[in-house]
């Protein structure tokens, strides 16, 4: 899946439920506490009894499922398996395809988040200006956002095609080879990069908007007045209270960033040579193309611990609240 | 502000231009898309490239379709897209309900238990789920793609924040007419939420209809795939030698949600961006 669910932002505190109305005889307090107590009861377990069954079932059951088939030696629908402990962490810590993997990672997500950042931020600072068509172009800018992961990696294989595609005839155009995008390393990496920075920049875009039409507008003038430049006011004024929105964005786009799989998977597969095979998309295929199910459960095992750590540094500072106006 | 001295002229005409190129940068590759699936073998590999189609030709879309079931796929994914989004709803609509307007002892421990979930990456949770579903001889079916995947913590977490802003006054109101919890949710609280019941479903259509990991592993059956997994099939089976072909299924697996945001698009925009605007 690539829309990926977050936790959610910072939240104004919320008020309390609405105390349950005063009755209006009096009635023996603790029967009638009672038996309202018992058809509370059964309203709760109707009502939010199905949402939480499922997520026991579907996501608890398996989380914790997930940690015990780390530990054993086993094959999915193999009816044996070998309890060894800690035996898949020590693999993979010391596998010689550990450290591409965890490179790949590293350049994929680095790169996606930074030039997710950087240029959504630029790109709502030009949706930001008061000129015609920025309506339009908000709309172009989000559409790649709701598409399919999936469908956008086949979309853009064609656009790279190193003979008949777009990007070899712009760069042609220009004067420039095209290189080849589908074999020769680290092309393959760049292009998976470029079509999920495609699919995402619309989303950080419009988010940025969101917090630059919350800048309060005398805050600017003051500073035009005291003879600030743009760029200045830009640096010193605006960015500093973006700071809340650009911490979000950053999380939320680590987040969907290091378990992005459809874009991957429909152009590359991981490949070639294991040259975009990245610790999400390694997990895929230790499970479910070698069929190694103890060993891909302590993958994601890691892959769990990572997501959790950047959750967590999230809530410290969301306690902290990195506010300046 | 609306005063444009030569000095501001030059800025404006730089980031008019600098718009202009972003649009055409983010817009291309769709219009790029729909053109090649209309195009026929000759005009897509021909040197140079040929930008517009000389006359429109449907023969991609007809041999997708003979490849693979197109038709009986997109049946599944409007099918499973509209009750999987449709119970989705519902069960976040409840268990918020429940969570806000109920008295019970351990309220915060379940809206913990609920929200923390959002902080579980699904992949932690497929193999498990995977073993399951096969033990149940789910695989290849329905059930199997959308049970899963069912429960709501994203929905139940904005419909419990839109809840809580409620006026109490009106509710108390509709207790004292004797109207009970089940007359209360589908009569006054949902009449009052349309804006996030409108979030929620879009954000569930989108989510639906573009999943991809669960059903491709799921699936293997061409008669019970939804759309991304049969593009997936369509490129194993025809490889890159017939790009059209391949554009042609991609149109018809991105054009409909592409619709349903160009219609709709505030309400999307509102639900995809919630997480961040709540505060």
């Amino acid at each position: 899946m690539t829309t990926v669910d977050t936790p959610p932002a910072p939240t104004a505190p919320a008020p309390p439920a609405p105390a349950p109305p005063p009755s209006g005889r009096p009635v023996p307090r603790s029967r009638l506490g009672r038996r309202r107590r018992r058809a509370a009861l059964g309203w709760f377990l109707l009502l939010a009894g199905p949402n939480v069954a499922l997520l026991l079932v579907f996501v608890y059951r398996p989380l914790l499922e997930s940690f015990y088939l780390s530990t054993l030696q086993w094959n999915l629908g193999s009816p044996v398996a070998r309890p060894i402990g800690l035996g898949n962490y020590v693999e993979w810590f010391t596998a010689p395809s550990t450290p591409t993997v965890v490179t790949t990672t590293l350049v994929f997500t680095l790169s996606t988040v930074g030039g997710a950042m950087v240029l959504g931020l630029g790109l709502a600072l030009l949706l930001d200006r008061k000129i015609a068509g920025r309506g339009f172009a908000r709309t172009v800018a989000f559409a790649p956002y709701v598409l399919s992961g999936f469908a956008v990696g086949i979309l853009w294989l064609f656009m790279f095609d190193p003979r008949y595609g777009l990007v070899q005839e712009l760069l042609g155009l220009v004067g420039l080879p095209s290189p080849q995008w589908y074999t020769e390393r680290p092309w393959p990496l760049v292009m998976v990069i470029v079509v999920y920075l495609w699919k995402n920049l619309g989303y950080v875009a419009l988010i940025y908007l969101a917090g630059l039409q919350s800048v309060p507008q005398d805050l600017k003038d003051a500073a035009a007045l005291d003879g600030a430049s743009p760029g200045r006011t830009l640096w010193s004024i605006v960015l500093p209270l973006l700071t809340p929105t650009t911490f979000f964005l950053l999380v939320t786009m680590l987040l969907s960033s290091l378990q992005s799989f459809d874009i991957i998977k429909a152009m590359t597969s991981g490949g070639p040579l294991g040259s975009t095979t990245t610790l999400m998309y390694s997990i895929y295929q230790e499970s479910f193309v070698n069929g190694r199910a103890g060993y891909a459960s302590a993958v994601a095992t890691v892959l769990f611990l990572v997501l959790l750590a950047v959750t967590a540094v999230q809530m410290r500072f969301l306690q902290r609240k990195v506010h300046y106006a | 502000m609306s005063v444009i001295t030569p000095r501001r002229a030059v800025p404006r005409a730089g980031s008019y231009l600098a718009l202009v190129l972003a649009t055409v940068v983010l817009g291309a590759p769709l219009l790029w898309m729909v053109l090649a699936s209309v195009k026929t073998p000759d005009e897509l590999y021909q040197l140079p490239l040929q930008w517009l189609p000389s006359r429109l030709t449907s023969d991609n879309y007809a041999q997708a379709a003979e490849t693979v079931p197109l038709g009986r796929l997109l049946l599944n994914s409007v099918g499973l897209t509209v009750v999987g989004a449709g119970l989705k709803v519902v069960l976040g609509l409840c268990c918020a309900y429940a969570l806000v307007f109920l008295d019970f002892p351990f309220k915060k421990v379940v809206f913990g238990l609920v929200i923390a979930t959002l902080m579980i990456p699904p992949q932690i949770t497929i193999i498990p789920n995977y073993t399951l579903v096969a033990s149940l001889g789910w695989l290849n079916t329905y059930q199997g793609i959308l049970v899963p995947g069912l429960a709501s913590a994203f929905g139940t977490f904005l419909f419990r924040q839109h809840f809580l802003t409620l006026p109490a006054s009106i509710l108390e109101a509709a207790e004292l007419d004797g109207a009970g919890h089940w007359r209360k949710l589908w009569r006054f609280v949902v009449p009052m939420s349309a804006p996030t019941l409108a979030a929620v479903a879009l954000v569930s259509v989108v989510t639906e209809w573009n999943d991809y990991l669960w059903p491709f592993l799921v699936i293997d059956n061409p008669q019970r795939m939804t759309l991304p997994v049969g593009l997936t099939l369509l490129q194993n089976i025809d490889g890159m030698t017939s790009w059209g072909v391949l554009l042609a299924a991609t149109v018809v697996v991105t054009l409909p949600i592409l619709l349903v945001f160009l219609v709709l698009q505030r309400r999307l925009v509102a639900g995809l961006t919630a997480g961040a605007v709540t505060g």
